[in-house]
C-alpha cells in the first residue's frame, strides 16, 4: 500500500527504512510539524502526560512543553471553539476528538463556524486548524467508540476532510493538512492504527486532496476509504485466484471527491463499487456512487455498488463482525452483477 | 499548566443590588451601593454621553430603514447603550470584540462604517467589515459560540506575550446555552484575558429571565467557575465602564477573566418580525424607558455645568450626519457579484466548484437572471 509513497531527498539523507504504525506515523507528522512551525498547537482530552488514548501524542509534551501541547477540559465544543479563537489570532491549533462519537457535543461549532468562517469573512478571516477525529469500528469498542462521522462533515461546505489509511499518507497527510490554510477534518481509522510499514521519514506521498490507484486492475473498481482499503484489497486477492482481476482505489480525501483518478479508473474497468462502515442509507457511498455514474454512465456496463455497514447504530463489540463489511460480502455484492450481459 | 497564575478561587457573591454610580436621578452614589468603584472623569463621561446619543440616533434610524424595507432584519438595541458601549469603550483599540447579532451600536463604537455594519442585515453578505482593523470578529447568530472564540483568542495572545484582551456579549438567555458553560470554564480554568460581558435585557425573544435561570443573579454563576463576577446596572454607563475598565486591567496584568453582568431591558421588539405586545405589559416599557441610560448621564452632566448647549448641539448634529449617512448608503444598491459566491468557500482550488462556477456564469450569460438586474430591492 506504499508503493506510491516517494522519499524526499532529506528522507533518502537519512536512516533506512524502519517498521512504523500509522499512531507512531501521526505522531512523527505532529512531532515534526512543531518542531518546523512554532505557531503549531496540540490540545485535547489527555493528549498530555498520558500521550493520547491512542498514544498518537506520546512524548510531545515532555518534547514541547505545556505551552504547546496540553490536556484541555472534557468539552468538545470548548476545543472547537477556542481552536477558532487561536486560529483567528494565527495560530495552527491541531485538536484532538479522542472518539468520533464524542465529536458530537462540538457539531455546531464546526458547521456553524469552522466551516463558515473564511466565506462568511470574505476569505478576511481564515481558520488554519487541523480536527483529528479517530474513526470507525473494529477494535471492540463500546457504545459510542466506534462510529462512522465522515458523511457529517464531507457534506459540509468549507470543510476539508481526509482519511489516511496507511503509515506513509499518513504521516504525509497530517503534515500537509497542518500546513493547509483551510480547516481540515483529518479522520484517523482507529483499527489500522497499529498496523505498520518500512518507512523512512519524512515521507511525501501524493497530495492530500488525490485518490490513489492501490492495486492495479482491469474488471472491477473497488472503491475504499481508511479501514476499507485494507477490505478492499483482500477482496482483490481473493478475487485474483478466482481470475478476477479488481483494482483498488483509496479515496484518500472525501471532500474534496478526486473525480478524476476514480473516473479513469471506472473507464478501464467499466463496473464500481464502494465500501464503507458508515450506514449505507444516505451515506458516504451515495455520493460515489451518483458521482461515478453521472460522469461514466455510458462506460458502465453495471451499476454502482454500495457494500457498507447495515442501517442501524453501531452495535456491541461481540457483534459489530456481523454489520461491518468483509471482503466476502463484497465478493457476493459483485457476484450479483450480471457479468455475462 | 505553567500558565496558569497562581489564584486563589473566588468565593464571594456579587452584590444583590445592582452595582452603581449614577441613581436613575443623575446623582452620584455614594456608599457601598459602588461596590468600591469610582466614577470616572468628567471627560470620559462626555465622551461616553457623545457615542450613546449617536448610538441611539443610528439604532432609530436603521429601525426606520426596517420598516421602510430597506434592511431584511435588524435586532435593535435601543436602552441598552449605557451595557455596550461602557463595555466598549474600556478596550484599547488593540483588544478585541466578539459581539453578537444585537450589537451594531458597540460595532458603531469601534469605528466601524454603517454600511459595513450593516451589509448582512440588508442581505448582502454574511460579514462586511475588515475583522483584523477593527479587532472586531463577525457578529455571531449562534448563541454563546462566540464567547469560546473570545477564550481562544485572547489564549493565543497570551501564549504569545502580547497584552491582548478579548471581551465578548453574550446575551440572558445565551447563558442557558453549554458553550457559555464551556466558555466559562475554559477561560477560568487557562486564566485567559478573557472579559464576559452578559447583557440582561430580560427576555431571549419572549421568554422572561424567571423562565431561563433560578440563579438570584447571572453574575452569581461565576463563582461557580472560580472568577470575578460583577451585577451592574446596566442603565449605568459610568457603572459598566468603571466595572468593565477594571476587568480589562486584570486580564491585561496576568488576572484571568471576568463575567459581568448588566442589567438593562430591550425597549424595542427582538428585531422587526417580532411583537412584543404578546408577551410584555406596556407599563413595564414604559417603567423601563424612565430609566433610560442617555437622560441619566445627561442629567448628572447638566447638573455638573459639562454639558453646555453648545455642546449639545454639536452632538445632535453629529448624530444627524450619521443618520443621514446610513440613509444614504442603504438607500444605494449595492454591486453584487453572483461569482463571488464561489471565491472564498475554501484557499485552495476545487474543481467542483470551479464547475459550478462556470455553470451560474453561463446561466447569467444567457440572460437567465436579467429581470433581477438593476431590481430595487
Amino acid at each position: 500500500m506504499t508503493a506510491t509513497a516517494t522519499s524526499t531527498p532529506a528522507a533518502e539523507a537519512s536512516a533506512a527504512p524502519t517498521q512504523l504504525t500509522m499512531a507512531g506515523a501521526l505522531n512523527a507528522a505532529l512531532r515534526d510539524a512543531m518542531a518546523a512551525d512554532d505557531r503549531v498547537i496540540v490540545y485535547g482530552e489527555d493528549v498530555g502526560p498520558l500521550g493520547g488514548v491512542f498514544r498518537v501524542t506520546d512524548g510531545l509534551q515532555a518534547e514541547f512543553g505545556d505551552q504547546r501541547i496540553w490536556d484541555s477540559p472534557l468539552a468538545e465544543s470548548g476545543i472547537i471553539g477556542t481552536a477558532v479563537g487561536m486560529a483567528m489570532y494565527g495560530m495552527r491549533p491541531v485538536v484532538e476528538m479522542q472518539f468520533d462519537a464524542f465529536s458530537y457535543p462540538a457539531f455546531e461549532q464546526m458547521v456553524s463556524h469552522v466551516a463558515k468562517m473564511r466565506n462568511r469573512t470574505k476569505g478576511r478571516v481564515t481558520l488554519p486548524m487541523v480536527v483529528r477525529i479517530p474513526c470507525a469500528g473494529a477494535i471492540g469498542g463500546v457504545e459510542h467508540h466506534s462510529d462512522s462521522s465522515e458523511s457529517y462533515w464531507a457534506s459540509t461546505p468549507g470543510l476539508t476532510v481526509v482519511m489516511p489509511s496507511n503509515p506513509a499518507d499518513a504521516y504525509s497527510m497530517l503534515r500537509e493538512a497542518i500546513d493547509s490554510d483551510d480547516p481540515v477534518v483529518f479522520m484517523e481509522p482507529k483499527s489500522r492504527y497499529w498496523s505498520k510499514a518500512p518507512l523512512a521519514l519524512p515521507v511525501t506521498t501524493a497530495p492530500m486532496d488525490r485518490a490513489e490507484v492501490v492495486r492495479e486492475g482491469a474488471d472491477v473498481t473497488l472503491i475504499g476509504y481508511g479501514p476499507t482499503v485494507r477490505t478492499a484489497l483482500e477482496a482483490a486477492e481473493a478475487a485474483a485466484a478466482e481470475g478476477l482481476s479488481i483494482e483498488v482505489v483509496d479515496l484518500r480525501s472525501l471532500s474534496p471527491f478526486d473525480d478524476e483518478t476514480v473516473g479513469a479508473s471506472v473507464r478501464k474497468t467499466s463496473r464500481a463499487a464502494v465500501i464503507h462502515e458508515a450506514a449505507q442509507f444516505g451515506g458516504y457511498g451515495a455520493e460515489v456512487a451518483a458521482r461515478v455514474t453521472e460522469r461514466n454512465f455510458h462506460h458502465l456496463a453495471a451499476p454502482v455498488l454500495r457494500i457498507a455497514g447495515f442501517d442501524i447504530p453501531f452495535p456491541s463489540p461481540k457483534l459489530e463482525e456481523y454489520h461491518l463489511p468483509t471482503a466476502d460480502r463484497v465478493l457476493a455484492a459483485l457476484d450479483t452483477w450480471e457479468w455475462d450481459a | 499548566m505553567s500558565l496558569n497564575v497562581e489564584h486563589a478561587s473566588v468565593r464571594t457573591l456579587p452584590s444583590e443590588k445592582p452595582l452603581r454610580l449614577l441613581d436613575n436621578a443623575g446623582h452620584a452614589v455614594t456608599g457601598s451601593a459602588t461596590g468600591g468603584f469610582g466614577l470616572p472623569d468628567t471627560e470620559t463621561l462626555l465622551e461616553l454621553y457623545r457615542k450613546m446619543v449617536v448610538a441611539r440616533r443610528f439604532d432609530v434610524q436603521v429601525t426606520a430603514l426596517t420598516k421602510q424595507g430597506r434592511l431584511a432584519t435588524y435586532p435593535s438595541a435601543y436602552g441598552q447603550e449605557a451595557c455596550e458601549i461602557g463595555a466598549v469603550a474600556a478596550l484599547a483599540a488593540e483588544d478585541w470584540l466578539f459581539p453578537t447579532y444585537r450589537d451594531s451600536i458597540a460595532l458603531l463604537t469601534r469605528g466601524i462604517e454603517p454600511a459595513d455594519i450593516l451589509q448582512s442585515f440588508r442581505g448582502d453578505w454574511h460579514n462586511g467589515y475588515d475583522q483584523h482593523a477593527h479587532r472586531t470578529a463577525a457578529q455571531a447568530t449562534p448563541l454563546a459560540t462566540q464567547a469560546l472564540h473570545a477564550v481562544g483568542l485572547s489564549h493565543a495572545a497570551r501564549l504569545r506575550h502580547d497584552p491582548i484582551v478579548a471581551l465578548t456579549f453574550l446575551g440572558d438567555g445565551a447563558t442557558s446555552e453549554g458553550d457559555a458553560h464551556e466558555a466559562f470554564n475554559f477561560a477560568a480554568v487557562w486564566q485567559t484575558p478573557t472579559v464576559f460581558v452578559v447583557q440582561n435585557n430580560q427576555f431571549a425573544i419572549s421568554v422572561p429571565l424567571e423562565r431561563q435561570t433560578r440563579a438570584a443573579t447571572l453574575a452569581d454563576k461565576a463563582v461557580g467557575y472560580g472568577m470575578p463576577g460583577y451585577h451592574v446596572d446596566g442603565n449605568d454607563i459610568a457603572a459598566m465602564y468603571a466595572v468593565t475598565s477594571a476587568a480589562v486591567e486584570r486580564a491585561r496584568s496576568g488576572g484571568g477573566p471576568t463575567l459581568i453582568e448588566g442589567v438593562t431591558y430591550r425597549i424595542e421588539a427582538h428585531t422587526n418580525s417580532d411583537d412584543p405586545t404578546r408577551y410584555r405589559a406596556a407599563r413595564d416599557v414604559e417603567h423601563w424607558k424612565r430609566r433610560d441610560p442617555i437622560e441619566r448621564l445627561e442629567k448628572f452632566l447638566v447638573s455638573e455645568g459639562a454639558l453646555t448647549e453648545a455642546m449639545r448641539t454639536e452632538i445632535t448634529d453629529a448624530a444627524e450626519a450619521l443618520a443621514a449617512r446610513t440613509r444614504d448608503v442603504m438607500t444605494t444598491e449595492a454591486e453584487l457579484d453572483p461569482l463571488e459566491l464561489f471565491d472564498h468557500v475554501y484557499g485552495r482550488e476545487r474543481a467542483a466548484l470551479l464547475e459550478q462556477r462556470a455553470a451560474l456564469e453561463a446561466e447569467i450569460a444567457a440572460g437567465a437572471f436579467a429581470s433581477h438586474e438593476g431590481a430595487a430591492r
